[in-house]
């Protein structure tokens, strides 16, 4: 028991995770239907910032981390203004195959740059090692990781629901026609979320370099989990990645813990039984 | 026989004459010619799933590697035999694919992308881990693959393998031209045009897209196939993403829809891919990447549409 809600608090710390980096990438899938299979670079970039930050210039890890949204922000919503929107109304055939070059360029751009190896963080003093509560082991900095995506996740749903900008995103996401028609400049909105998403997972990338590891191969390695968070949750939803994250995150470390001769299977098998289940999402509309 | 037929008929019999020239003009390089047949192959079963019956896959290595192990397998446990090999392969690949089929069609192109990635990495992850039976991350080894008809040997110079893999190239294609010409073919093209009109005028939608996918996974297998016994060797790459993204470049940098966009664009790719890689093969996949963002964001047509669009140009021109 004690174990299994061990194992249960890090599927949960891994969930938020997902659901930090993941979060973007549903409201642009809502409001566009863009398949951007590249944004888990926008969550390495974030990464990479972090580490040179702090290798380079000696910057404390925690005054890393509004860097890495930052930096991420910032390429997110040029990239945007240059080239993702160039591709909004065309075939998703030609989504993919734009974003999947961008993950091959910035894999390789990566390992150019920074190398192949795995990257490392020193954490301060005050987030390592563990509590003990209730007899279970809990990490300090995974107690830590998860307080701030609770805060991060409460303020972006006040945002979205008490905000005039929240209201002009879900307007957006219902219906862009409908939308444009009452004088909402939809462009904007979408540029400064896509901004805003990629600079989410760039701080999800800087935070989870101890829990989900950085290399090169990030935006490959965890394609499918962004994708299936957001398309299992409901596209253009906010609760429903959130729900979904909480799943994959929880399913994935015990297959690892309980099966760990079985690999990622425990995690695919759920993901084709939930799309089978689910096929427009926990809370989506079928498109 | 009018004049345009007549000229359709020269021009494909030029085409076809560019792989023999090829196999006299550069014996050095049968093996890259070889797989550039593959890869032109594995293009062509693509474009049936996606330029003809309009279903988008980025895991369409999950059946070329599943023909590729088969072929690889019964080669390592004494059966050797190139042709029922090929044959089981698309075989075992076509079984494969009916049950997938089945997935993959019940969502939207988001859920489609999202399945046939699933699956391709769930049997990459299957071979990788299974060292026992598919060597893991070492590959398959130790492949005998026999002379074919009993006259040929696949010996080092390639040219068995080159003229083997052109047949089976030439083979499909004509099937493949055969299919799309007809009313099969015009129901894929009205189910890919309109799903709903398609189906209101009486076509049996799903069962279209079903056979569709289950034949394009079998030549999808037979490519694969021709990989493992012309090479003797089987490597998890056969499974990987990038092998799926490369069959959907291929085709959209010659040209979807159309067959012979698949054939000249596997040339394409592959020869550049030649050169770039012999020039850095570590940053290969950087410059992959930026042929990728460039097709998606500029190749119309694909090869194919330019020559097409600058051949009208010249005739208006003329006019």
């Amino acid at each position: 028991m004690v174990q299994f809600l061990g194992v249960l608090f890090d599927g949960l710390a891994y969930g938020s995770l997902l659901f930090l980096i993941s979060v973007g990438l549903s409201v642009t899938l809502g409001l566009m239907n863009f398949a951007n299979l590249a944004h888990g670079a926008f969550a390495m970039l974030g990464g990479y910032l972090s580490v040179t930050f702090m290798g380079a210039l000696g910057v404390p890890y925690l005054a890393t981390l509004p860097l890495a949204f930052l930096g991420a922000a910032l390429v997110g919503g040029l990239m945007e203004r240059l080239l993702y929107r160039r591709l909004y109304t065309e075939s998703h055939l030609r989504q993919v195959l734009f974003t999947i070059g961008l993950v091959f360029m910035s894999m390789a751009a990566t390992t150019y740059i920074w190398g192949s190896g795995a990257q490392a963080v020193r954490l301060p003093q005050f987030l390592q090692g563990q509590v003990q509560v209730g007899g279970i082991q809990l990490g300090i900095f995974r107690l830590f990781m998860m307080a701030t995506i609770v805060v991060i996740a409460v303020l972006l749903g006040i945002l979205a629901k008490y905000t005039r900008f929240g209201a002009h995103i879900r307007a957006a996401v219902e219906n862009r026609a409908a939308a444009i028609g009452m004088g909402i400049d939809v462009e904007r909105v979408l540029c400064i979320t896509f901004a805003f998403g990629s600079g989410l997972a760039g701080l999800g990338g800087a935070l989870g370099i101890q829990v989900i590891g950085l290399d090169p191969s990030f935006p490959i390695k965890y394609l499918v989990y962004f994708l299936l968070v957001v398309v299992v949750g409901g596209a253009g939803t906010f609760k429903g990645p959130l729900i979904a994250a909480a799943v994959v995150g929880v399913v994935d470390t015990a297959g690892k813990y309980y099966a760990p001769a079985a690999g990622s299977f425990t995690m695919y098998a759920l993901m084709i039984v939930l799309l089978l289940a689910f096929p427009a999402g926990f809370y989506g509309r079928r498109s | 026989m009018n004049p345009s037929s007549m000229f359709v008929k020269l021009a494909s019999t030029a085409f076809w004459l560019t792989p023999v020239a090829f196999y006299f003009l550069f014996p050095g390089h049968l093996l890259l010619g070889s797989q550039i047949l593959v890869m032109a192959l594995f293009a062509l079963s693509l474009d049936l799933l996606l330029g003809y019956a309009g279903v988008i896959s980025l895991g369409h290595a999950a059946f070329f590697g599943i023909g590729a192990y088969t072929a690889g397998l019964l080669a390592v446990h004494g059966w050797g035999e190139p042709i029922s090999g090929l044959l089981a392969a698309a075989l075992v690949a076509a079984l494969a694919g009916l049950p997938v089929s089945f997935m993959v069609l019940r969502g939207g192109n988001l859920a489609r992308l999202l399945i046939t990635i699933a699956i391709a990495t769930l049997l990459f992850e299957a071979s990788n881990q299974a060292t026992s039976i598919t060597g893991g991350a070492d590959g398959l080894q130790g492949m005998e693959t026999w002379k074919l008809l009993g006259l040929f040997s696949f010996d080092m110079s390639g040219s068995t393998g080159y003229w083997y893999c052109f047949t089976t190239l030439l083979m499909c294609f004509l099937f493949l031209q055969r299919l799309a010409a007809s009313p099969f073919g015009l129901s894929l093209r009205s189910i890919r045009e309109n799903e709903h009109r398609a189906a209101a005028v009486g076509v049996p939608v799903r069962q279209r897209q079903i056979i569709a996918f289950v034949v394009s996974g079998a030549i999808a297998g037979l490519a694969g196939a021709l990989l493992a016994q012309t090479t003797h060797f089987v490597g998890l790459e056969v499974l990987s993403l990038h092998r799926s993204s490369d069959g959907l470049l291929v085709l959209v940098l010659g040209g979807v829809g159309q067959l012979y966009g698949a054939l000249v664009g596997a040339s394409a790719f592959m020869l550049t891919q030649d050169a770039l890689a012999s020039l850095n093969p570590v940053y290969w996949e950087f410059w992959l990447g930026l042929l990728l963002v460039l097709v998606a964001l500029f190749a119309r047509n694909g090869i194919l549409g330019a020559i097409d669009l600058s051949g009208r140009l010249a005739k208006r021109g003329r006019r």
